[in-house]
């Protein structure tokens, strides 16, 4: 198969204002009774997307794909596919198909019946059902165990079914309610290349949900963070991870240290904070805060510079104590003590094997990054 | 020490209910069929003893199938027999198609509902069953609630002569075997992932055809084993025909009480319910091994 990088990095319709929307959410609310799942949620996402619905569990995510499967109704708002209101439109007329989070598979049904279930319900004649069902099992690696009944296969295999049965009807839009929950670490991150390359093999949109920010960042073209039922960000995993719109977002995605501080001076394209963590702070900013108001400098632990000596510039630097080491292989993580007792986090890479002198515990050392290291966030 | 201990306390637990089976149900067993190997006489028990501890050649001798023969040659037990497995056929079938829907509606139902549900379709287990098939006669006699309010609401003229007709043990049978038929198909769909529904609705399945092609079939082990439930139980029931049927009607439990009492014909008694026994093991084996295949299923 060729590489699809060239694909996915040229890949981008929602910067494109001709490009054609594939679902679009309208301010969409769901209440169940006094409690909104989904609030005022509005979301275009385009066709060939591979899109992921981030958040922690409660924030929504699932609600949302439900309603647009057609198995609960927007309290109010609209739901869009290819411009039709799917509003009137049953589950079982709707080009969309689902792959349950429990796979769902029909336990008295055999493989090939199960993936042969959503063709025979449209009436296809019977040898282009046994072509398609072929493909699909090939496709999913599964051809040996076209016989065998789900109980008679693995997690892994079964939630391949579970994808071919999704994917059999060649749906408009696939959703994927938590595709690699059950899976275990190794086969995890095998399916989810798997997933990217299908998804470009078939030319489908694919949208899933997800509350492993790990799986989002390395499937989606673009993540929208969830939380309490409303879009807090939607962006490409690396707008998401490199320039959070909230401190929500920074926190909720990867590690970050965020330092507070009030703003003293103003300089253009660039602010000066000082805070509780008793050192000045220089962050750089497109639009800078008023002076006098309240800020934070998100920081991610890998652009925090760890030394013995001081750094040249007396910016953005400040001393502290090694509290915590925990050495997990491919790098180290530290926490680091600053005098007003606050830890920041930081990790070096372990590119080579033996370090002749590694940071020890209770060892001075000194923290730095660039102005531009982090985002200035002012909510 | 310990781990001997502990074996001999498995063997124990184990052990217990084979126990059970034994005193309670093979010993009287084979009582039963030894009486029935026996001859009538008039004496205290009504039966020549076959066994009394010498079991000598002499004694072994007047062992005898004449019981048995007897059952083939005259066509009334036959006729019972069959009229019995009628009877607890149809009935089966009357409590499906009534515990189904039953049974469905509740799996359905809000989960906060489902306790209160279960609880009513428990509820009349809490009164004798001789008094709720009793109460039956109450209603269904000619003068009777059922005619009294159908002539009341003019629906019918003249009052219905249900009691002491099939109409009746259908009525009473169905009655009683109701919740037998309704707690296992319960129990079969509310543990049904909810999921597997909207999946087959997903991919093109209409409510009805969703039902038929998943719900159903995958009820069907539970469907199987209420059936049996109510199924066996009513071959050889005698309280609903004797009550209800009058004597009109003819079934084996009520033919095995007149052999026993009226008659007190012990070796033919014995005999009856031998082979009674003996038809019921057959669907009890099938049941077993659906029941074995379906686990195997579920694992």
């Amino acid at each position: 198969m060729k590489s699809l990088g060239s694909i996915r990095r040229s890949f981008a319709p929602w910067n494109d204002p001709a490009a054609k929307a594939g679902v679009v959410f309208d301010r969409v609310t769901k209440n169940f009774g006094q409690f909104a799942a989904v609030d005022d949620f509005s979301l275009t996402i385009y066709e060939r997307e591979f899109f992921a619905l981030l958040g922690a569990s409660g924030c929504g995510k699932t609600t949302l794909l439900r309603i647009l499967a057609g198995f609960e109704t927007p309290t109010s708002g609209k739901v869009l596919l290819d411009g039709q209101d799917l509003a009137d439109i049953p589950p079982y007329r709707r080009p969309v198909n689902m792959m349950f989070q429990s796979y769902a598979l029909f336990p008295h049904m055999t493989v090939e019946r199960n993936i042969a279930f959503g063709l025979r319900q449209d009436r296809m004649a019977k040898s282009e059902i046994a072509d398609r069902v072929g493909q699909m099992l090939k496709l999913v690696k599964l051809e040996a165990f076209a016989k065998r009944k789900p109980h008679q296969l693995s997690g892994g295999q079964r939630q391949r079914v579970a994808l071919a049965r999704a994917v059999a009807k060649r749906p408009k839009v696939l959703l994927l309610d938590e595709p690699l929950g059950a899976l275990d670490r190794k086969l995890r991150e095998e399916t989810q290349f798997e997933l990217m390359d299908l998804q470009q093999e078939l030319g489908l949109t694919f949208i899933v949900v997800t509350h492993d920010q790990e799986e989002a960042m390395t499937m989606a073209d673009r993540i929208a963070v969830m939380e309490s039922g409303k879009l807090i960000q939607v962006a490409t995993p690396v707008e998401v991870y490199e320039a959070p719109n909230s401190r929500f977002v920074a926190d909720f995605i990867g590690n970050v240290n965020l330092f507070e501080g009030e703003v003293t001076e103003v300089l253009p394209e660039a602010v000066d904070l000082f805070g509780p963590d008793g050192f000045p702070i220089r962050a750089e900013c497109a639009s800078p805060p008023q002076k006098g108001s309240r800020a934070w400098f998100a920081v991610r632990p890998e652009k925090i510079r760890l030394s013995r000596t001081p750094p040249s510039e007396p910016l953005n630097a400040a001393q502290g104590e090694i509290w915590d080491i925990a050495y997990v292989g491919d790098m180290t993580l530290f926490n680091i003590r600053l005098d007003n007792g606050r830890l920041v986090k930081t990790e070096t890479i372990n590119a080579v094997r033996t370090s002749s002198e590694p940071f020890g515990y209770e060892e001075r050392v000194w923290l730095s990054f660039a102005p531009d290291a982090g985002v200035l966030l002012e909510g | 020490m310990q781990g001997f201990l502990s074996l001999l306390g498995r063997r124990l637990v184990i052990i217990v209910p084979y126990l059970w089976l034994i005193v309670f149900f093979l010993v009287p067993f084979v009582i039963v069929f030894k009486i029935s190997l026996s001859q009538t006489a008039i004496r205290m028990p009504p039966y020549v003893p076959v066994f009394d501890g010498t079991a000598t050649w002499a004694k072994l001798r007047q062992l005898s199938f004449d019981n048995y023969l007897w059952l083939t040659g005259d066509a009334l037990y036959a006729k019972a027999y069959l009229t019995s497995l009628g009877v607890a056929a149809v009935s089966t079938a009357l409590t499906f198609c009534i515990g189904y829907p039953l049974a469905y509606g509740m799996a359905r139902a809000p989960r906060s509902l489902r306790p209160t549900l279960l609880m009513l379709v428990i509820l009349p287990f809490w009164t004798s069953f001789l008094i709720r098939v009793y109460a039956w006669i109450g209603i269904l006699k000619p003068e009777g609630l059922l005619s009294q309010l159908l002539i009341w609401a003019g629906l019918i003229h003249e009052p219905l002569h249900i009691l002491n007709t099939y109409v009746a043990v259908y009525i009473g049978i169905v009655y009683s075997y109701l919740p037998f038929m309704v707690l296992p198909i319960y129990a079969g769909l509310e543990k049904m992932d909810p999921s597997l529904i909207e999946a087959a609705e997903d991919l093109g399945c209409p409510p009805a055809a969703a039902f038929w092609k998943v719900t159903f079939p995958l009820s069907l082990p539970s469907v199987i084993a209420g059936s049996f439930l109510v199924f066996i139980p009513a071959v050889g029931e005698f309280v609903i025909p004797d009550l209800l049927g009058g004597s009109s009607t003819l079934m084996i439990g009520k033919t095995l009480w007149n052999e026993f009492f009226a008659n007190r014909d012990w070796p033919i008694a014995s005999a009856v319910a031998v082979v009674l026994l003996v038809i019921l093991v057959i669907p009890i084996v099938i049941f077993q091994h659906t029941q074995a295949r379906a686990e195997e299923r579920s694992r």
